[in-house]
């Protein structure tokens, strides 16, 4: 089932001459997790201020749910959840006052919201916390804290302006996980980021942007494709034989290129079984062979590196 | 483009947290500490001298709060309060809303379903219950220390006066603390914020009282005849009134002399003001004046202040929605 709860038409903003983003397109659908991506100052917390209705556009539509953000702000507040880049909180309250204030501020009766920050909290694993004061917190216990505002909120959009940044190897995984079990629940997440590697694991299709505007989306293998174009990647180590004439010699094979102790070739198609085939056939010992997913990370420096001149 | 939903949602959350807030924190010890200081020290001084004098008074309450002993550099009761009461608003509302974008909280309160109509609101509404506490508490220990010590009950009139005095004194919080919220809409930095304010508050509250009469001096047509005799002339007299109530203090205390201080020429004798000698057009000499006709005095000053609230309020709230919210 496709249901589109965020739709973006010819979205612009402008700060005096500098255009900030330059007409944008993007649908979000529910229950997927979409990840908007490119360096700093390229538009996309400003793209996400737009959606909310905390800036105003100057041009386009935006459609949260149905509602105009600006046109109806309440609306859309009460069914998104926010989680600003380096969040803040009270720091002389404790996680459950906190908490409790937006939630109250949502307008939701004071025992629903009690109740629903146990749970939220619980799910967020910060429970033997709860009543410290938020000033004790870690950076990471923050953005968990944010996340768990976002569940108890009940949102049916979570909109996450870099959520990882700033945070540990082990953080940024417990994060990932939890906005994972977000999707889980349906909710649908548009995150925003310049960790690449990180991202390219939990989202469903990107969004590229540079100066404002979108290079390129759809799915991280389309992208791929695209720009690195190569449609199937492999890693091959093997001896015993002429490994790269041997590879050379499979139909469909583009490009075999040395990588470190094995090789790196890319193919116009799934052309794994014939490569194990040829090894094997030409007497030689097949160590590994697997498949490479395109990284982000490599379309995006090779992206940036192709629109040197435009950016 | 009109907006959906009522402005006012949230206001009453805004204000209850924001109040607890302010209860809950070290400035309100301060409050708490200047009030006991302030009530104590100005009432026993008053009691001390009121007491030496046989003189019979009718409104010997009042006279706590107008008190000051002659040829000595300490201030009145009132005149302490209007300086004191703005430093305590300015405490109060030079970081109310730049510290939410300092804390980062600004962007993800704005995120619920609130205006930020309500947000500001919240805020003063919760700064002046604050205000008011103190000040309220000030007036009780004053009037239950010269319950005290002087064993007589205050009469109803003067209760009356009492209390419309109190108000009086909140309006003039609210001023401040409108002026304040202001600047910390204006300035990113607290400190900025603070020091600015700080600055209109010397400049208003010090500095001017001191050059009005120069100013008055120097403006006004000179009258030959008045000069000989040592009198102001009528239109230095007029300039003197209009500068003096430039300054929101000039206000507060001409409404407050007014209201405090029925016996026209009394007051005239012991401290001539500029709310002394409107008062005493078409009065007769040595009556006193009844409780409506001094608020009907003190009325103008009164909405004054208000007018001065909601304008400086609607400053700061229309430079509020224009802010970019990203830090």
């Amino acid at each position: 089932m496709t249901d589109t709860v965020i739709e973006i038409r010819g979205l612009r903003k402008d700060y005096g001459r500098a255009v900030a983003v330059a007409g944008i397109d993007l649908d979000i659908q529910r229950g997927e997790i979409f990840g908007l991506l490119g360096p700093n100052g390229a538009g996309k917390t400003t793209t996400i201020l737009m959606v909310l209705g905390l800036t105003e556009s100057n041009g386009g539509t935006v459609r949260v749910l149905g509602e105009d953000p600006v046109r109806n702000p309440l609306a859309v507040k009460r069914r998104v959840g926010y989680l600003p880049d380096a969040v803040g909180f009270y720091d002389n309250l404790s996680a459950r006052e906190n908490l409790l204030y937006t939630l109250r501020l949502a307008g939701m009766p004071r025992a629903e919201a009690i109740a629903r920050i146990e749970k939220a909290i619980a799910r967020v694993r910060l429970s033997d916390v709860l009543d410290k004061r938020v000033g004790t917190y870690s950076r990471g216990m923050r953005q968990r804290l944010g996340i768990a505002e976002i569940i108890a909120k009940g949102a049916e959009i979570a909109i996450l302006d870099e959520p990882t940044s700033g945070l540990d190897p082990h953080a940024t995984l417990e994060l990932l996980d939890m906005i994972r079990d977000l999707k889980a629940d349906g909710v649908a997440v548009l995150l925003s980021s310049h960790l690449l590697d990180r991202v390219q694991s939990i989202c469903d299709r990107v969004a590229l942007f540079n100066r404002g505007a979108i290079a390129m989306q759809g799915t991280v293998k389309a992208l791929g494709q695209q720009v690195l174009g190569a449609g199937h990647a492999a890693h091959v180590e093997a001896d015993g034989v002429d490994v790269e004439a041997r590879l050379r010699g499979v139909a469909g094979v583009q490009k075999v290129e040395r990588d470190g102790r094995g090789w790196k070739l890319t193919a116009d198609r799934d052309v794994m079984a014939e490569v194990a085939q040829a090894i094997v056939q030409g007497g030689g010992r097949l160590q590994r062979l697997a498949t490479a997913e395109p990284s982000l990370e490599a379309i995006y420096t090779r992206y940036f590196e192709e629109h040197k001149d435009a950016a | 483009m009109r907006r959906e939903g009522s402005p006012f949602t949230g206001v009453g959350v805004v204000f209850l947290k924001e109040y607890a807030d302010h209860l809950g924190s070290v400035r309100m010890r301060v409050l708490e500490i200047l009030v006991v200081l302030i009530g104590v020290g100005f009432t026993a001084l008053a009691i001390y001298n009121v007491r030496k004098t046989i003189q019979r008074d009718d409104f010997l309450f009042l006279n706590l709060f107008l008190y000051q002993q002659e040829d000595s550099a300490v201030p009145s009761l009132l005149g302490a309060l209007a300086i004191v009461i703005p430093l305590l608003a300015i405490g109060l509302g030079f970081d109310a809303v730049n510290s939410e974008f300092n804390r980062r909280t600004m962007s993800r309160i704005l995120a619920q379903p609130i205006y930020r109509d309500a947000l500001l609101l919240g805020k003063f509404l919760a700064g002046l219950c604050t205000l008011a506490t103190g000040l309220t508490a000030l007036w009780l220990l004053i009037i239950g220390i010269g319950l005290l010590t002087m064993g007589v009950p205050p009469s109803s009139e003067e209760v009356t006066r009492g209390i419309a005095f109190l108000i009086i004194a909140i309006t003039l919080a609210g001023v401040w603390l409108a002026i304040a919220m202001l600047f910390s809409v204006i300035f990113r930095s607290t400190a900025t914020s603070a020091l600015c304010a700080l600055g209109l508050w010397l400049f208003l509250v010090i500095v001017w009282p001191m050059l009005v009469p120069s100013i008055a001096a120097l403006v006004a047509t000179p009258d030959p005849l008045a000069n000989r005799v040592g009198l102001l002339s009528d239109s230095q007299i007029d300039w003197f009134f209009g500068l003096s109530r430039i300054s929101p203090s000039g206000l507060f205390s001409d409404a407050a002399m007014v209201v405090l201080q029925p016996q026209t020429d009394a007051a005239i004798l012991r401290t001539p003001t500029v709310g002394m000698l409107s008062q005493l057009q078409g009065m007769v000499r040595g009556a006193t004046l009844p409780l409506n006709e001094s608020l009907l005095l003190a009325w103008p000053q009164i909405t004054t202040l208000i007018a001065i609230v909601i304008s400086v309020f609607a400053v700061a709230y229309i430079a509020f929605q224009r802010q970019e919210v990203r830090a």
